[in-house]
C-alpha cells in the first residue's frame, strides 16, 4: 500500500522535548502512528508528551529498548547534521530530517556518512513522509490526505498539501506523499523515490513537485523517460522567479542562468511527464492521466 | 552572504592566498595616500559594490600617476555604477579599493562551489581567466578543469597539481599555484563558504601566482559559528525590503508586478507569483509568512507589501495546515484594521476550518475578498488589479 513507511514503522523522535518536537510527536501519536521513543542528550529516563512517550540519552539506547526504525528529526540547524549521523549510526533504516537552515557542508558531511551507513535519508527542510490511514511522520496536516493510489514526492511543504488537497478534492486518495526537501544538499531526490514509487504494486501515478534551482529534475525527468511505467504528473515552482534571488528555500535559486523553470518543464515534458503550467492543475491533470 | 572584493581578499590573506599589496577607502585624498606607500608606478582603482562586471561599467581604471589616481578616485567614489549583474538602476559606489599594478603574463580561472548533483564541493581551474565561467561552460565546457573534493580529506596536493598541470603551469609557478588553491580551499572549508571565485587568477612575468580579483559567497545558515564574516555584511547592499524582512523571520523579495502576495510556505509562494501570471497579471513580491501566520507576522507582512507603490491588490494565499484558518483569518482582520488597508485584498484559505474562516472575513465589513481555491483567487486579483 505503500513506500517507505506503514503502519508497523516505530518511531524515534530526536529533539522531542523542544516545543516542535513535542508538539509534532503529539500529532503524530494523535494519527496513529508508532512514536515510540525520544531522544534528547541529558533527559534520558524522562517521558515527552503527557508521559505517552520514553526518552533516551542516545539513539542508540532507543533503539536498542523500543525496536525503533525511523527517526524523525526536530533538532535544531548546529546540532542537525550530528543527529542525522547519530541516527544512521545507531541502526535505524530510515532518518527524516525536519531542520530547515543546517550550513551546508555540514550536511555534506552528514550525507557520505549516511551513504556509507546504507541509510535512506529523507530531508532535510522538509515536511516528511505520510501513509494515509497508516502514519504521519512528519508536520504534514494528517486530516487533508485520504488513503488511495497516488504517489506525491516534492521539494515543497505547503505546495504539497495544495497537491494532495486537490486530489482527496476529486475523490483520488494518495500511496505515499514524500517532501524530500528544499536544501541544495538533500538525503533522498526524486529518482530514488520515483524508483519506489514505480516498484510499488499499489502506487498508480505520481505527481512530481519541483521548483527552480539545480538539475534533480532533469535527472528525474530523464530516468522517467527510459523506466517509468507509471504516469507522472510534474509542476516546477518559480515560472516568474528572477534571476540570482534566493526564493525561500535555501536551494531554490537561478544561478547563472541554470536551473530555470522553463528548462525543467521542456526537459520533463519532453521526456513523456505530464507538465502542467498552472499549480492549480495539477490534482485534475492526475485524473486526466490516470483516466479516471 | 555576498562580501566585497576586498573582504574576501582579507579572508583568504588570512589563510595565506597571496594577494597584491592595496588599501580601502571611502575618500579621495586618502586613495592617494594608499596609492603612495605602494610599490611600483602604475595602481588600479576599483569600485567596491557586489556586483560583477565593474570593469566593462567603467569601475575600474589603471593609474599611472598620483593625479590619474585622483581623479579616477573622484569619477568613481559615488558613481551609480551600471553592470550586467547590477540591473538598470546600478549601484552607488561607496568604496574603492587602490591595489598595486601588475606585470600580467596570465590570467586564469579558479572557483570552488559545492555541487548539488555530487553533494560535494567541486574545484574548478580554466585558462579563460577574466570571462564568466557561465560563459565558458555553455560555449567551451571541455575548457574548465574539475576536481570533486571528499569533505573529509580535503582537496589533496595531488589534485591542485593536477588542475596546476593541466592549466599549462610550467616550473616553480606549479607548486606556487598548488600552494595558493590548497590555501583557498582551507578558507572554503574553514569559513563555510557557498562559492569562492579568482578570476582572474594572475600569472606574472616573474612567475608569482595571485589573486587579482576575489570573490565569496558565504553560506548563512553557518554565520552563528562565523561572527567575524557576519559582520562583513554590507547592508547598503541590500534591499531596504528584504533587511526589514528579515528582522520578522520573513521571506521576502521585491519583484516588478503589482499584486502583492502573501504565502505560507516558500514553494507555494512561488507557485502563487506563478498562478497570478498565469491569470494575466504580475506579482509584486514574493512573501513567505512561514508556517505560524500570526497577527504580528501577517501584520509586519502587510506593512512591507504596501510599502511599494506598485501594489494595487493584494493576495494572501495561506494553506492552513496545522494552524487553524479561523485564526488566521482573525490575524489578518486584525492586521487589516489596524493598517487602514487602502488597496484591496483578496484572501484564499484552506485547510482545517477554512469555511469558519472566510465567514469572518466577509462578516468583517473591511472589504477583505475571499476566494475558494488557487485558481479563483487568482483570477480574482487580476480582475481586481485590472479594474483598479
Amino acid at each position: 500500500m505503500s513506500i517507505l513507511v506503514n503502519k508497523d514503522s516505530k518511531i524515534v523522535v530526536q529533539g522531542i522535548t523542544g516545543s516542535q518536537g513535542t508538539f509534532h510527536a503529539q500529532q503524530c501519536l494523535a494519527y496513529g502512528t508508532q512514536v515510540v521513543a525520544g531522544v534528547t542528550p541529558g533527559k534520558g529516563g524522562q517521558t515527552a508528551v503527557d508521559g505517552q512517550v520514553p526518552v533516551f540519552n542516545t539513539v542508540s539506547q532507543a533503539v536498542a529498548k523500543t525496536g525503533a526504525n525511523v527517526s524523525l528529526i526536530f533538532v535544531p540547524p548546529p546540532f542537525a547534521a550530528d543527529a542525522i549521523m547519530e541516527a544512521a549510526g545507531s541502526g535505524v533504516e530510515l532518518v527524516i530530517c525536519i531542520t530547515e537552515g543546517i550550513p551546508t557542508l555540514d550536511m555534506v558531511r552528514a550525507y557520505n556518512y549516511v551513504n556509507a551507513k546504507g541509510v535512506r535519508l529523507i530531508g532535510p527542510n522538509c515536511p516528511g513522509v505520510i501513509t494515509p490511514g497508516e502514519c504521519k511522520i512528519g508536520i504534514m496536516p494528517g486530516h487533508i490526505h485520504k488513503p488511495g493510489r497516488v504517489g506525491v514526492v516534492s521539494r515543497s511543504g505547503t505546495l504539497t498539501y495544495e497537491a494532495v488537497g486537490q486530489l482527496t478534492a476529486l475523490g483520488i486518495g494518495q500511496s505515499t506523499c514524500v517532501g524530500i526537501g528544499g536544501d541544495p544538499v538533500i538525503g533522498s531526490q526524486f529518482v530514488d523515490i520515483l524508483k519506489l514509487f514505480n516498484d510499488d504494486p499499489d502506487t498508480d501515478g505520481v505527481i512530481m513537485i519541483g521548483e527552480i534551482g539545480g538539475t534533480a529534475e532533469d535527472t528525474a525527468a530523464l530516468w522517467v523517460k527510459e523506466n517509468m511505467e507509471k504516469p507522472v504528473v510534474g509542476f516546477i515552482a518559480g515560472q516568474t522567479a528572477p534571476e540570482g534571488k534566493r526564493m525561500g528555500h535555501a536551494g531554490a535559486i537561478i544561478a547563472g542562468g541554470q536551473g530555470t523553470a522553463a528548462e525543467k518543464m521542456k526537459i520533463m515534458d519532453e521526456c513523456g511527464i505530464h507538465v502542467v503550467a498552472s499549480p492549480a492543475d495539477m490534482g485534475a491533470k492526475m485524473k486526466e492521466a490516470l483516466g479516471l | 552572504m555576498k562580501v566585497h572584493e576586498f573582504q574576501a581578499k582579507q579572508v583568504l590573506a588570512r589563510f595565506g592566498v597571496p594577494v597584491p599589496k592595496s588599501g580601502v577607502t571611502d575618500s579621495v585624498d586618502e586613495a592617494v595616500e594608499i596609492a603612495k606607500g605602494l610599490d611600483g608606478s602604475v595602481s588600479v582603482v576599483k569600485a567596491q559594490i557586489h556586483a560583477g562586471g565593474r570593469g566593462k561599467g567603467g569601475g575600474v581604471k589603471l593609474a599611472r600617476s598620483l593625479d590619474e589616481v585622483r581623479q579616477h578616485a573622484q569619477a568613481i567614489l559615488g558613481m551609480t555604477l551600471v553592470t550586467h549583474q547590477t540591473g538598470p538602476e546600478g549601484k552607488l559606489v561607496n568604496r574603492i579599493l587602490i591595489e598595486e599594478g601588475q606585470n600580467i603574463d596570465q590570467e586564469l580561472y579558479f572557483g570552488i562551489v559545492v555541487d548539488r548533483a555530487t553533494s560535494s564541493p567541486i574545484v574548478m581551474a580554466s585558462r579563460e581567466g577574466g570571462m564568466e565561467i557561465e560563459e565558458v561552460a555553455a560555449e567551451n565546457p571541455d575548457a574548465i578543469l574539475k576536481e570533486q573534493v571528499d569533505l573529509a580529506v580535503g582537496l589533496t596536493a595531488f589534485q591542485a597539481r593536477r588542475l596546476a598541470f593541466g592549466l599549462g603551469l610550467e616550473g616553480k609557478t606549479v607548486n606556487r599555484a598548488v600552494k595558493l588553491m590548497l590555501a583557498c580551499y582551507r578558507a572554503f572549508e574553514e569559513t563555510d563558504a557557498a562559492m569562492l571565485e579568482i578570476n582572474p587568477l594572475m600569472v606574472s612575468k616573474e612567475g608569482d601566482v595571485l589573486a587579482l580579483d576575489a570573490k565569496m559567497d558565504f553560506d548563512d545558515n553557518a554565520l552563528f559559528r562565523h561572527r567575524d564574516i557576519a559582520e562583513m555584511r554590507d547592508l547598503t547592499e541590500e534591499d531596504e525590503k528584504e533587511i526589514e524582512a528579515s528582522k520578522f523571520d520573513l521571506n521576502y523579495i521585491t519583484l516588478s508586478g503589482t499584486v502583492g502576495c502573501m504565502v505560507n510556505g516558500a514553494g507555494l509562494a512561488m507557485a502563487t507569483m506563478d498562478i497570478i501570471k498565469h491569470a494575466g497579471a504580475e506579482p509584486a513580491n514574493f512573501l513567505d509568512v512561514g508556517g505560524g501566520a500570526t497577527q504580528e507576522r501577517v501584520e509586519a507582512a502587510f506593512k512591507l507589501i504596501l510599502s511599494d507603490e506598485n501594489v494595487k491588490a493584494v493576495l494572501i494565499n495561506i494553506f492552513g495546515g496545522i494552524v487553524r484558518c479561523d485564526m488566521i483569518a482573525r490575524g489578518v482582520i486584525e492586521a487589516a484594521k489596524n493598517l487602514h488597508l487602502q488597496v484591496p485584498v483578496v484572501v484564499r484559505l484552506e485547510g482545517t476550518n477554512a469555511d469558519e474562516g472566510l465567514n469572518l472575513l466577509e462578516e468583517s465589513g473591511l472589504g477583505l475578498i475571499p476566494a475558494k481555491g488557487l485558481a479563483a483567487a487568482a483570477k480574482k486579483v487580476a480582475e481586481v488589479v485590472k479594474g483598479a
